[in-house]
């Protein structure tokens, strides 16, 4: 490039025709709307006309223990829906990426292929072909427990309030652990081969070289799919909702913020909908995607090391 | 490579595990399937064993075709997705050369700006979307859907393709403009052919959460002439929840054409992933 002495230059039309219709639509469909629902949970609509109550809405959400609990509730199931992704997906994810990595594995075009089809699945077909194999009705599940002569454990898992939760969870598991697989089988790929290499002149093969060597070099990687799920979770409503229903039965066990969002908006069977209370939830899902968002660019992504080659 | 990396136990291993996985991710598919084209008693009575000429039977398809409108769903889920898919690729590649070619001034800003959304859900605005589409009387069309998805897909599609064309060589568009093209030339006829294979990773990363989406046509659109085949899909299930024929003959025939999309589209997705953009 040669230096640079810029002659004053006429303004540049090109720069705004093509940058406009991308912002456009962006700014109208999505940042205004997100700015507007964030406005509507100051407003209450008294005798159809929205009158600004401040923060009436959260007081109500946080004090009100008809909502409290509620709200409780489900960012609680949020949390552990959360914790078994990160504890059950993305270690199976890194553990599959890994084996697929190694060098001269045949058929590994396949299982890639095979291992990533429940992601590309719609949550209507995950939510529905799971609770048929799950029913005590059809009895697969039970009838493949007990070939193993492991019957006596089977209940109906996702009837029970106690399970029904961490079965939901598992089933999402299930489907979406493609994406830590292919993304960590990225990272794991662009690993230069001088240094896997260097590791093997000095000795270090195996479990230790996938340990010291690979595992520190992935870890931006895992530290991107962490925030992935992390953001996908908290906004997770569909595969409780084919699954389980706006009521997210039993006895609201299965009950996270987006359906607890869907019916404080649209209503259900006794409650009439409350668009305004529900914005307020939805600041709420706002701000702890936000804090969550701000934790790992601010404390985590800062001290992960990264190295160039 | 050297035999300390490839001893046989730890192949053999590898396979185990991998084959294991695949078996637990195929399953449930495999089984759905291959239950569809059984009748009934056959479903209940032995569900895992394939249909012989004896249990096969297609009543739960003729059910489906004869209830459901699915291919009239269908044409609506592909309206959507093929629209939103052109505009996601067309404006995300006209702002992604901008920011990527152009230094001015609030250059990365603008670009932060469009890449919040990629942290933000969309979702959590369908409040307003909701009353912006009433207020436009969009409600009920498939433009509501169409804008709503392009929006929800540029900012990832922006991300990934600015990335891309930071390596389309700088000589070949400056020979271009010698040549005296138009700064509109040089992007529609130099820059997006060398680009199109990130344009196929884009493209299907914005058409799987499409496709499948079940809130905002559940919101926006849920009316017959609009369903797409994912809420069709649902509201189908629901009714028809004791006849498990027609349940699993509905799950194979929502299956299918994703299933055939995605083995056509596989490889350039795994070529668009494993050569960079997204790490």
């Amino acid at each position: 490039m040669a230096a640079q002495t810029r002659p004053k230059r006429p303004f540049r039309w090109h720069i705004g025709v093509f940058l406009a219709p991308a912002v456009l639509v962006y700014t109208a469909i999505m940042i205004l709307p997100l700015a507007g629902t964030l406005q509507l949970s100051l407003f209450r609509s008294i005798n159809q006309a929205q009158v600004f109550v401040g923060f009436d809405n959260f007081r109500t959400l946080f004090g009100d223990p008809n909502w409290s609990v509620n709200f409780w509730n489900a960012l609680r199931n949020n949390v552990w829906f959360f914790i078994i992704h990160m504890l059950v997906q993305n270690p199976i994810g890194v553990l599959l990426a890994a084996l697929l990595s190694s060098p001269r594995l045949r058929f590994s075009a396949f299982y890639r292929t095979a291992i990533f089809v429940p992601t590309i699945l719609s949550f209507v077909i995950v939510g529905f072909a799971w609770k048929l194999i799950l029913s005590p009705l059809w009895g697969v599940a039970p009838h493949m427990l007990d070939i193993v002569g492991l019957k006596s454990l089977f209940t109906p898992w996702l009837g029970k309030e106690q399970y029904a939760l961490t079965a939901l969870s598992l089933i999402s598991v299930w489907q979406f652990v493609g994406i830590p697989m292919m993304l960590i089988y990225a990272a794991l790929l662009s690993i230069p081969d001088e240094v896997i290499e260097a590791a093997e002149c000095d000795g270090v093969t195996g479990m230790a070289q996938f340990w010291k060597i690979k595992l520190p070099l992935i870890l931006p990687s895992i530290g991107i799919i962490s925030i992935l799920t992390f953001v996908g979770n908290f906004n997770a409503f569909d595969l409780i909702y084919t699954a389980q229903g706006a009521l997210a039965g039993p006895n609201y066990s299965t009950d996270i913020l987006g359906t607890f969002l869907y019916r404080a908006f649209f209503g259900f069977q006794l409650q009439v909908g409350d668009p305004n209370m529900g914005a307020a939830i939805a600041t709420m899902m706002f701000l702890i995607i936000l804090v969550g968002v701000c934790i790992y660019l601010f404390l985590i992504q800062t001290r992960l090391r990264r190295y160039q080659f | 490579m050297s035999t300390a990396t490839r001893s046989l136990p730890r192949t053999i291993g590898a396979h185990a595990v991998l084959l294991t996985y695949t078996a637990i991710a195929l399953f449930p598919v495999i089984l759905v399937v291959v239950n569809s084209f059984k009748s009934r008693a056959a479903i209940f009575s032995a569900p895992l064993t394939p249909p012989t000429p004896k249990t096969f039977d297609l009543i739960g398809y003729t059910t489906v075709i004869g209830q459901g409108d699915f291919i009239h769903y269908f044409q609506n889920s592909l309206v959507v997705t093929v629209a939103s898919l052109f505009f996601v690729l067309l404006f995300g590649a006209m702002a992604a050369f901008a920011l990527s070619e152009y230094r001015f001034r609030g250059n990365t800003l603008m670009g932060l700006y469009l890449a919040l959304g990629i942290m933000i859900p969309i979702r959590l605005g369908t409040v307003a979307i909701l009353q912006l589409m009433v207020a436009s009387g969009l409600v009920n069309t498939l433009m509501a859907l169409i804008l709503v998805y392009t929006a929800q897909g540029l900012p990832l599609a922006i991300f990934i393709l600015s990335e891309f064309m930071k390596q389309v060589s700088d000589d070949l568009k400056n020979a271009g403009r010698i040549d005296g093209l138009s700064e509109y030339t040089i992007f529609f006829r130099l820059v997006l052919p060398l680009v199109r294979p990130a344009m196929a990773t884009v493209a299907v990363f914005t058409m799987i959460p499409i496709w499948n989406d079940l809130w905002f046509p559940l919101i926006l659109a849920p009316s017959e002439g609009t369903k797409t085949v994912t809420l069709g899909a649902q509201l189908f299930l629901g009714q028809f929840v004791t006849n498990w024929n027609a349940v699993l003959a509905a799950l194979s025939l929502a299956i299918l054409p994703v299933l055939v999309l995605y083995v056509i589209f596989s490889r350039q997705l795994i070529r668009g992933i494993t050569s960079g953009a997204v790490k």
